[in-house]
Parts: C-alpha cells; structure tokens; sequence
C-alpha cells in the first residue's frame, strides 16, 4: 500500500513541475499569506482554494483530473467516496462495518485533493518516529479509522499516519518538517466536532493532542488554571469541582472533547449565558504556527493590555492558524463570586491623600489608621439575601482575622461616600502635584512588595501610593511629587518594567501602551509574538500612517 | 436618661420615583428602602449624647409592617441599645404614630424623644410636633448647626467624641467640629444639662437661628445640618444581631388606626419647559410683559 503511494506521489509531483506549476515558498513565515497556510482546511474551504489553483495553472486542470482519475485505481477516490455511496459502501464493508454515508452529489461541491501536497513516504514516517519514538507514530489501521473518520460518521478520511506528540517542542518539530515537505497536517483533539472539521479529508497526517493531557498549574487565589491542549473537558471539570471551583465551559461531549478543540473552536456549550464566550474566559494560549514557531501568549494574568491580542485569532481558529498546546482559563468562584461586582483595593496612603484633598471625602473607619482598605460591592436581583450574603461574608472573615474592621453602606449615599474614596484617587494625585503613572498586573501575593521597594528605592523624595483593582491583580502604582523631576524618573524606570517583568507581570494591564510604553513591550511580551503583531501591522496599514511611533517598538516597525 | 428615637422606613433618597400609572401613589415595588435621612440624624445625636455619658441608653422604634425590622436592625448596627417594632400592616398617618408614641412613652418612659423633623416620603413635618402636643411637653425643632450655644456645666468628655486620635487629617472629616480641651469652645448645637435637667436647642427657623432652652422631658426634631451620621461598622453589626427587638401592635397599645384622610390623586410636577432664547432686551421685556404676565 505505502509503496504506491509512493509511486503516485511521484507522479503527481513531475507531472505537477512538468507543467510548471508554481511551487509556493517552502518557508514563508505567516506575516501576508494567512490564507495560504499548509494546514489542510476544511472540505469547503478546501475547494475554494482549489479552484483559485486551477485558475492561476490553468494548463495544470486537465492534469491534476487524470492524475485523480488513476488515483481511482490506486484507492484514493476521495471524490467518489464522498458523492457515490456505492463506491464507499463498498469499501466500508471491507471493514466489516455499515457507515451510512450521505451523497453530496447533487451539492455543486467537489473538493479534489490539493496536489501541491506531498505524499507520505517511509522517509517521513522515520524522521516522525525520529522526533516522538515509534509509539507515538502510528500507522495501525484501527486506530487510524477512528482518527479518520468523525463522531457522526459522517466523514472519512484515508490518512495513514496519526502523531502523538508529547510536548509542544514536539509539535514544533512536526510542524517545521510538514512545512518544508509541504505535507498537509490536521491538528485532531477529541474528534466530537459535528462539521468535520477535525478529520482529514484526503490523506493528511493528523497530529492528534491527546497525549499532552497534563493539568499544569491551579492558582486558587485567583482562579486561574493552566493545562495541556489534550485534557479532556470532564476531567478538568472535576478536578476543579474538588477545589470548589466552576469551569466557565461544559458541554454535551464533555467525556471526550479537549480542551485545545474547545477553544480552537470557540465551543460554546452550556454555560455561556453566565460566564460568556471562550473568549472572554481564555486569558492565554501557546500555539505553535505553520512554520513551527512556537507563539508563547501564556500569560496567567487577568489584564493584559499590551499591544494586539494574538490569542483571539486562534481562538475560533479550528486548527488553521496554528496548533493550541496550552491554555489558560478563568474559573468562577464559588462562595461569593456569583454576586461580586467589585474589590478594589487601596493603601493608608492613598486613603490620606483623598481625605486631605478631595472635599466630600469622609473617612469610613475613623477610629483606627489601617494599612488597606478593601472596597466590595456586590450586585444582585434581591436586595436583602445579598446583603445577607455579603454580612455572613464579612462577618465570617472578621471572625477569621482576615480583617480587623469594616464599615457596611445602609444606603445609596453612603454606597456613593465610598467609591468617591476610590475613585477619587486620581483626581487626588493630580492636585497633590506631579503624579508618575503605572498600571502594571502582577501575582496577587507579589502585588504590594512592589509598592514597599519603590518606598525604599525613592525614600523621602515622594510618595508612593499603591491601590488598584485587587480582584483583577491590577495594581495601580502612582509615584507623587511636588514636581515633576528626571532624577526620579530614572529612580522608578525601568526597574517598575524589570520587577514586572521578572514577576511574569504585564506592564499595561488595563491602560495600554500608548506613547509611553511603544519600546517597553518586550518586557511583557516575547519576540515571535511582537513579529506576529508587526506582520498584521504591515498587513492592516502597510505605509503605517495610523497612530505612528506608538504601541509597537519603532525598531520592528520601520 | 432614656432617649427614645422614632425611625421611618422610607424609599432611599437617591432613588429616582415613579408615580404608579393609576396615580394612587408612587412606585414602591422593588425600589431600594432605606432610613429616612433625618431620621438617621436624630439617631446619631442620640448616640453622641449617649457616648458623651449624658444619657444612659437609646431606644429605637418604627412602626411599619414586617421589612421595617430591615431598617431597625440598621439603627441598632449604628448603636441602638435596643429597638421596638410597632407591627402595622395599614399607612400609618403622622397623628397615628404621634399616639402611638404617646402609649410607648407610658411604657418606656424616656426623658428625650428625638425626631427626624420630616420623613421624605410625605414631608409632612407634623409629628415632632403632635407627640408633643399630646404629652404636654416642650418641644425643640428644626435642631441645627448653629453658632455656639451657651454653655453651663458640662458632663460630657471634652475632646474625644468617638475616641478618634488626635488627628488633623481625621478631625476635618467629621463635619468641621473642632473640640479643645478646657476652654469649652463648642459649636455642638444641642447641649444637655444633665444637672439642671435642661436642654438648649438652636433652631433653624426662616429668619435666621433661634436658641431655645428646654425643660426635661422634651422633644426635639432634628434638621439636616445638626450632625453627619455614622457607618454602621461590622463590630456593631455583628453585636446589633443580638440587641433585642420588642414587638407591639397598634392594638396593644390602645391606638385605633382610623384613616381620615383619603389620598385621592398623585401626579408628577409638571415638567420643566425648556427655555426660550430672547434676541433683544425689548423682546425679553416684552415676553415678561404678555407672556410670563410678570411685570
């Protein structure tokens, strides 16, 4: 069997240089040429690349269906099997099995294989095994017809070389090999998609996750889990259940979808009217591109806002931009997450600078100076069972010493007095003199350490006020001065950029990068992410006139 | 000396109102309850007289149907010592509880009865004044900031009004009220004479201040400007769930809940129209002549 192949492979290939047929780069990084990925898109698609094909060679037509018209007799009718049921009855009871297949025929779709692909040959098969041990490099035609054919059965595939790579520098390495040999790839996760879109349509190698099943990391201060793109949905929901913690996603084929599918797919489910769309809830992915980059947008932060939001695009992607390898997720918590609004945070500080500065402001806590002050606020459809809520909360917490006292809003006013002490900040600085302004996302246990060096490194020149929203793990660094003064600044940047940077922090979360940060963003993100966003740029505003000297380093730009 | 303060369950003061469509009131379903604002302020200066050491507990009362405890448990989470729920499902018109305070004072007997002086839902501003004209006793309204009262022998701590330290930054956040020690400069508003069994109130009256000395036992009605009340912090919160409540009912106390008065329509005000632009003095005096009929 593989050795025809490798015969028609042949073919295919002169036949294809004969007549000229441009060979498209080999090395082409993504930047422009997002529609010419290498990864095989799904049969519609497919098509519509097919066609665009032959239009360019048009010579290249007559070729490309006598070639097919052998491959008939070499087994890979992908054309019939798909529009005559006799043919595909045929060959599925050679396995013993009746698949009902539908006929597309009246459909005007016909999806031919692309012949720029290569075709498999034992050459490859050893450089697979070469990377991921000959266990994970499977050619048993069992195994391969589940990893063929989907979960309605209603598309078949005639791959015959499924991958199961372990770690994400194995995809890289799948992927850069595919890429130069031009094999076509489809990245297979739990295989319960309903559009087959997770099935090979012809005989591309299906590089399936499901060994990268580890749980990474759980951080139960902020709810943030990170885990391999082949977990299986139900096993992280448990597993987060045992933590008193709720998963944002869950679906009908939870006991088999993974989560890299899910998120590839942008899967809604059941739970979306609450906690919202994959896209709100993935705060970071790994994904590996066509060429094998390997794109590092793991951030286990809850803002971000540092130049453009790759993740987005692979979000919903369905495995045509690039391979998911891990991700990250928000979960919901459980005791007072369903009615928090709310919990910003703000330091003895910055409560002395709004009393002094702001009229109106009214101490909430008078008889004691505390070091924090910690504002909730919860928001619900009935009144007294949150206010309940809140009370058992904090009542509970007071008992627990996690906090030595607190003052409960009775009423809309005093709900206002409050926030105008948090909100007031701002305004406060301003009129306390110069203000430096940072607005960095740091580890929630790491936060305030920043605030106390920044303290010792500018001692008495300033005032360093420190508050933010705790709930997010945004802090808001403000620096006041009588003036504004470069010896200070030299004080506070770049070690602000180097302490976020080596705390995993994002130097932007919520402000931006603006003017201000344009050349700081390598302290947050790495340098293939910063070439992917360059490449859009160019793609989007080729002669830069939007916005220019701003967001992205001028270095990458010009 | 009991202090007994009246607090009203009122629609919060921020909420914006709506008159129901079949205009027989306004919209109270679903809308944000809270204490009345004045009602607040009398509880507050009930609580520093008490603090002051001038009086030894502080009764809290409402009257209402069952979400009034709600409001209650707010007065006692300020500081209440304890708190009476007068139980009555019907509207209670001013002469109603002007009676009914009338009875709790037989039972209670306390030596100060402070008031909101009006409740911001009906604004009636009426029964300060009834409770009493029904007990007979002297009565001091419109309580407010004022200039410095004259003073008499003082037995309340000097400086430390809620043990606040010595602290500027905190000082000018309560109000402006400044405190020293010794030379008794104060511009507390009412000053109680626990000896003389005497109270000195300023009233804010339409022609400017006027001070008034009352004997004990008395009623006041406090005005917007006599003090800023407190939070209700979770120490007090915590300790207010153990205050006890004592319940009544109209019936038990001898008050019949007889309405005359029938609210027969509530509509909105009319609505402000918007202004018109005059391109000439002539003009403006012409509108103010034919048009606005104001000269």
């Amino acid at each position: 069997m593989v050795n025809r192949n490798c015969r028609a492979t042949l073919r295919l290939v002169t036949l294809i240089n004969r007549q000229g047929h441009p060979h498209p780069p080999l090395s082409s990084s993504p930047s422009g040429h997002i529609s010419h990925s290498y990864i095989i898109l799904p049969f519609s698609i497919a098509f519509v690349f097919l066609t665009v094909l032959c239009f360019y060679s048009g010579t290249g037509i007559d070729a490309c269906w006598k070639q097919l018209q052998r491959n008939n007799v070499h087994g890979e009718h992908k054309i019939v099997s798909f529009f005559s049921p006799l043919a595909s009855s045929l060959k599925t009871r050679q396995w013993g099995v009746n698949i009902q297949s539908r006929c597309y025929g009246s459909a005007s779709v016909l999806v031919q294989r692309n012949p720029k692909f290569s075709k498999l040959n034992d050459e490859d098969v050893r450089y697979f095994e070469g990377i991921l041990g000959a266990k994970n490099v499977i050619q048993d035609d069992e195994k391969l017809i589940t990893a063929n054919t989907d979960w309605m059965r209603k598309y078949k595939g005639s791959s015959k070389l499924l991958l199961q790579p372990r770690t994400t520098d194995q995809v890289s390495e799948i992927l850069k090999y595919c890429n130069f040999r031009c094999l076509a790839v489809v990245p297979q996760g739990g295989n319960t998609g309903l559009v087959g879109g997770s099935v090979p349509v012809f005989d591309e190698v299906v590089v399936s996750l499901s060994a990268m099943s580890k749980i990474i990391s759980f951080d139960k201060v902020s709810g943030i889990l990170v885990c391999e793109a082949g977990c299986i949905l139900e096993n992280i929901i448990s597993f987060l259940d045992n933590e008193g913690f709720i998963m944002p996603l869950d679906l009908g084929a939870k006991g088999s979808c993974q989560i890299g599918g899910n998120v590839s797919t942008n899967a809604g489910g059941l739970r979306l009217l609450r906690y919202g769309s994959l896209h709100g809830n993935v705060l970071g992915i790994e994904a590996v591109l066509a060429d094998g980059t390997v794109l590092d947008m793991l951030k286990t932060l809850r803002k971000d806002n540092t130049g453009y939001d790759l993740k987005h695009l692979f979000i919903g992607s369905e495995g045509s931009l690039g391979i998911v390898t891990k991700k990250l997720l928000q979960e919901a918590r459980r005791k007072l997450g369903e009615i928090l609004s709310a919990f910003e945070f703000l330091d003895s500080n910055a409560m002395n600078l709004v009393l002094n500065h702001l009229e109106g402001a009214r101490n909430p806590l008078p008889t004691s100076l505390h070091n924090f002050y910690v504002l909730i606020e919860t928001t619900g459809s009935d009144e007294s069972s949150d206010k309940q809520k809140l009370e058992a909360f904090l009542l509970g917490s007071m008992e627990n010493e996690l906090i030595s006292d607190g003052a409960l809003a009775q009423d809309i006013n005093q709900a206002s007095s409050f926030w105008l002490l948090r909100e007031g900040i701002p305004e406060a600085l301003m009129r306390a003199g110069a203000v430096y302004k940072y607005d960095l996302s740091i580890p929630v246990e790491k936060m305030y350490n920043l605030v106390e060096e920044m303290r010792s490194r500018l001692g008495n020149d300033a005032n360093v006020v420190g508050y933010g929203h705790l709930g997010d793990g945004n802090l808001h660094l403000n620096v006041s001065t009588p003036q504004y003064d470069d010896k200070i600044l030299s004080q506070i940047e770049p070690f602000v950029y180097e302490w976020t940077s080596k705390h995993h922090g994002s130097i932007s979360a919520e402000h931006g990068l603006g003017l201000m940060k344009a050349n700081k963003i390598f302290y947050s993100k790495s340098p293939e992410t910063v070439k992917v966003m360059t490449s859009i740029k160019k793609l989007l505003d080729p002669n830069h006139i939007l916005n220019p000297y701003k967001v992205l380093p001028c270095s990458s730009i010009s | 000396m009991k202090i007994m303060v009246a607090i009203k369950r009122v629609i919060d003061y921020a909420v914006k109102i709506r008159v129901k469509p079949d205009k027989s009131g306004v919209v109270t379903q679903n809308v944000k309850m809270s204490m009345n604002p004045f009602c607040e302020i009398a509880l507050e200066e009930a609580l520093r007289m008490r603090e002051s050491g001038l009086a030894s507990e502080v009764v809290a009362v409402t009257m209402g149907p069952s979400q009034c405890l709600d409001t209650l448990r707010t007065g006692l989470a300020m500081g209440a010592d304890r708190g009476i729920h007068v139980d009555s499902t019907s509207a209670l018109h001013p002469l109603h509880v002007a009676k009914i305070l009338m009875n709790l004072v037989q039972i209670e007997k306390p030596s100060l009865i402070i008031l909101g002086k009006q409740a911001i839902d009906d604004d009636c501003n009426q029964t300060g004044q009834m409770v009493a004209g029904l007990l007979n006793w002297p009565q001091g309204t419109f309580a407010s900031k004022a200039t410095p009262s004259k003073l008499k022998n003082q037995a309340f701590a000097p400086t430390m009004w809620w043990g606040f330290p010595k602290d500027k930054s905190n000082m000018s956040q309560i109000g402006k009220k400044e405190y020293t020690h010794g030379t008794m400069k104060s511009l507390i508003d009412v000053v109680l004479d626990k000896e003389k069994e005497e109270v000195t109130v300023d009233r804010e009256v339409d022609d400017g201040i006027e001070t008034v000395q009352l004997k004990l036992p008395a009623v006041i009605t406090t005005d917007l400007r006599l003090n800023q009340p407190r939070y209700a912090t979770l120490p007090n919160i915590m300790k207010a769930k153990s205050k006890p409540i004592k319940k009544f009912t109209p019936q038990e106390l001898n008050v019949e809940i007889k309405s005359d008065l029938e609210i027969v329509e509530v509509t909105e005000p009319p609505k402000r129209k918007a202004g018109v632009m005059v391109s000439s003095v002539d003009d403006l005096i012409d509108k103010l002549k034919n048009e606005a009929k104001v000269i």
